[in-house]
């Protein structure tokens, strides 16, 4: 075989390849798509041709002005982002520290202790909501955004743990003894040194953490129904009825939705490519 | 500054025992050198002192402190890794100022001290950068003076020039024993390299399955080793040793039959149940010159040559099955397949029971003698 038939060849993969990847990118982003451009529609547009781009007859910001104007939708969005950045930032820390021990301290149960924390990613929190809705009631905290963040953490926490473990491991064990001999204390040594070094997997793990808590709808219909604690998810129902739902209102506040999201990913998806090992050790 | 001193210190991992009861002192000022194949446990050692590894056993004791149970930071020591573990998300200067800050020191004080160490090991143009900019060298050399600025009272370094080549190794070597002739300090030094240790240690420790086999000068282990395992362990190429029959003992006299045949009279103090017994004859390469001049002499066949241009080595095959290498001239023309006979002088020699304890030699020539070193 030639050196141009092996290039070609290698040319026909990355073009298979590429086809592939493109095909699942359009068939992911697709709906979102059609969500956005059918936001701006009007009603009729929206109907009578679902996939077409809006145009100067059909264009119109009925949907948004009344998201904005109607309802409640700053009270909604700051709900859900109260409840989103809070959670991560409980998640990430006492994962963080969860991980620590598990890793670093030989102690004994530790191992029993990390598969009875890893037991959590394999049972949905789900199951557990009618007990979860009696805890809550019992605690009277039902309708507030406090039931919704200790349900979350709970949620995050078994994954977190998990994966930051495992990079926690990846740290050399030479660092960690070089830190403790220049006489620093254990907790500088985790937020000084391991914290910082272990920041894309961090950024991993809040990415992991933050979308299904921003989408969830389950348990803000039933923790948190009551008016002015609602998320977002949730505040985008009362467009929705039994008889007659108005879908533009419907469709711009969930354009609205992804916005915040989408921000709060692009924070952290730029430390996931950051490695910052390098030049440590050897 | 302070000594250092290890009393019955024993190491064990569940039922393993590693270290076997360790008796050391470690004068100030004193450079010590652990040194032994992997596996021996000098490492452990290292990081029991550093206060990484916790003690089964025995009490260690820093500048008349029992320090057992402190921890590494309350100890006064500050160790330098072989993979130098620097911090990488901190700049050169960060790296050394760190433990500094924790321990709420005057900021300009810090700087003064960071600055000097940096000075000294050359690394002001690099006080910038990052870790991962640099190389191993320079790495090592931050890794130092992370250690200096902390003015410990003992350092610690556990195989610092591993991890550099050849040429780095040598000349990082000369910097570590000008820094120790600078700084006076204390220093607790772990290597496999014989060759670190002879040029760097005021005393050796060498290490054998947990066991200190020996303590001495360089050149007491090179010319008196105690043992069989430091007599082949110290000196490079390794010291040749064949079995001998012992034929006759005499005040201060052994008459050993070397393998050809050949007796040869020889100054050690053997006891005389010992006639009739096998024993093990000990002899460097760069002792033994081609020719019968010597006392001592084997013949053999040379079956590999390596030229080095200084000198050569020659590995000969002797009658018994035994290799022996002679170090002969640099421009010796001797091919590989001639027979050629060695010697020693007599006082060259090294005789070890088969327990492996060395026999007492008597009026030892100055030439084999570390008498005047001590």
């Amino acid at each position: 075989m030639s050196f141009s038939n092996i290039r070609r060849e290698d040319a026909s993969r990355a073009v298979i390849v590429h086809a592939i990847l493109l095909t699942y990118t359009l068939v992911a982003l697709y709906p979102i798509f059609l969500v956005v451009i059918n936001a701006f529609k009007t009603r009729k547009g929206i109907f009578r041709d679902p996939m077409g781009l809006p145009n100067a007859e059909t264009f119109s910001l009925d949907g948004f002005t009344k998201v904005l104007a109607k309802s409640n939708f700053e009270l909604f969005f700051y709900n859900s982002f109260t409840v989103t950045i809070v959670t991560i930032v409980i998640v990430l820390l006492f994962a963080a520290m969860a991980a620590w021990a598990l890793s670093e301290y030989k102690f004994p149960g530790g191992t029993a202790l990390g598969l009875y924390l890893a037991i959590g990613i394999m049972v949905p929190i789900r199951l557990g909501s009618v007990s979860i809705l009696n805890l809550v009631v019992d605690l009277g905290l039902v309708n507030t955004l406090t039931a919704l963040v200790l349900v979350y953490v709970a949620q995050g926490l078994p994954l977190a743990i998990f994966i930051l473990t495992e990079f926690m491991h990846q740290i050399p064990k030479d660092l960690k003894e070089a830190a403790r001999c220049d006489g620093v204390g254990e907790f500088k040594i985790f937020f000084a040194i391991i914290l910082p070094l272990i920041r894309p997997a961090v950024a991993t793990v809040a990415v992991f953490t933050m979308i299904p808590i921003w989408n969830d709808l389950w348990f803000p219909l039933i923790l948190a129904p009551g008016d002015g604690k609602q998320t977002i998810t949730l505040g985008v129902q009362q467009f929705i009825g039994q008889y007659v739902t108005d879908w533009n209102a419907v469709l711009a506040s969930l354009s609205l939705a992804i916005i915040p999201i989408l921000i709060l990913y692009l924070i952290f998806s730029r430390q996931l490519i950051r490695g910052l090992t390098s030049g440590a050790v050897k | 500054m302070a000594d250092l001193k290890l009393d019955q210190i024993r190491k064990s991992y569940g039922a393993v025992d590693v270290l076997h009861g360790i008796d050391l002192d470690v004068k100030d000022g004193e450079f010590v050198v652990f040194v032994g194949p992997s596996g021996c446990g000098k490492s452990t050692l290292l990081r029991i002192i550093a206060g990484l590894e916790d003690i089964t056993g025995g009490n260690l004791m820093i500048d008349g402190d029992v320090v057992n149970t402190k921890s590494p930071r309350d100890r006064g020591i500050a160790m330098v890794f072989q993979s130098y573990a620097l911090y990488p998300h901190m700049t050169v200067y960060k790296n050394m100022a760190f433990g500094l800050k924790l321990d709420k020191q005057d900021k300009a004080a810090i700087d003064t001290r960071v600055r000097e160490a940096a000075r000294v090991l050359q690394l002001d143009q690099l006080l910038d950068r990052r870790p991962s900019e640099l190389s191993g060298g320079q790495r090592q050399r931050v890794a130092i003076g992370r250690a200096i600025v902390r003015q410990p009272k003992v350092f610690l370094f556990d195989e610092p020039l591993s991890n550099l080549d050849a040429a780095l190794r040598v000349q990082t070597r000369i910097e570590i024993a000008k820094l120790h002739q600078k700084l006076q300090s204390t220093i607790v030094y772990v290597t496999h390299d014989q060759v670190e240790a002879m040029t760097l240690a005021d005393k050796i420790v060498v290490m054998n399955g947990g066991n200190v086999e020996q303590v001495g000068s360089p050149m007491q282990l090179y010319h008196h080793p105690q043992t069989r395992f430091v007599a082949g362990f110290i000196g490079s190429p390794a010291m040749n040793f064949t079995n001998v029959t012992i034929d006759a003992v005499a005040q201060n006299k052994v008459t050993v039959s070397v393998p050809g045949g050949m007796k040869s009279v020889l100054p050690f103090d053997v006891p005389a149940d010992a006639v009739g017994k096998l024993v093990e004859l000990g002899i460097r390469p760069e002792h033994l010159t081609l020719g019968e001049e010597g006392a001592l002499t084997v013949s053999g066949e040379v079956d590999v040559v390596e030229k080095l241009g200084d000198s050569t080595y020659l590995y000969l095959k002797l009658a018994n099955g035994d290799r022996v290498t002679v170090r002969a001239a640099g421009h010796s023309r001797v091919r590989i397949g001639e027979t050629v006979t060695a010697s020693a002088p007599a006082g060259a020699a090294h005789l070890f029971a088969p327990n492996g304890k060395a026999f007492a030699k008597i009026d030892c020539p100055a030439e084999f003698s570390a008498d005047d070193d001590t």
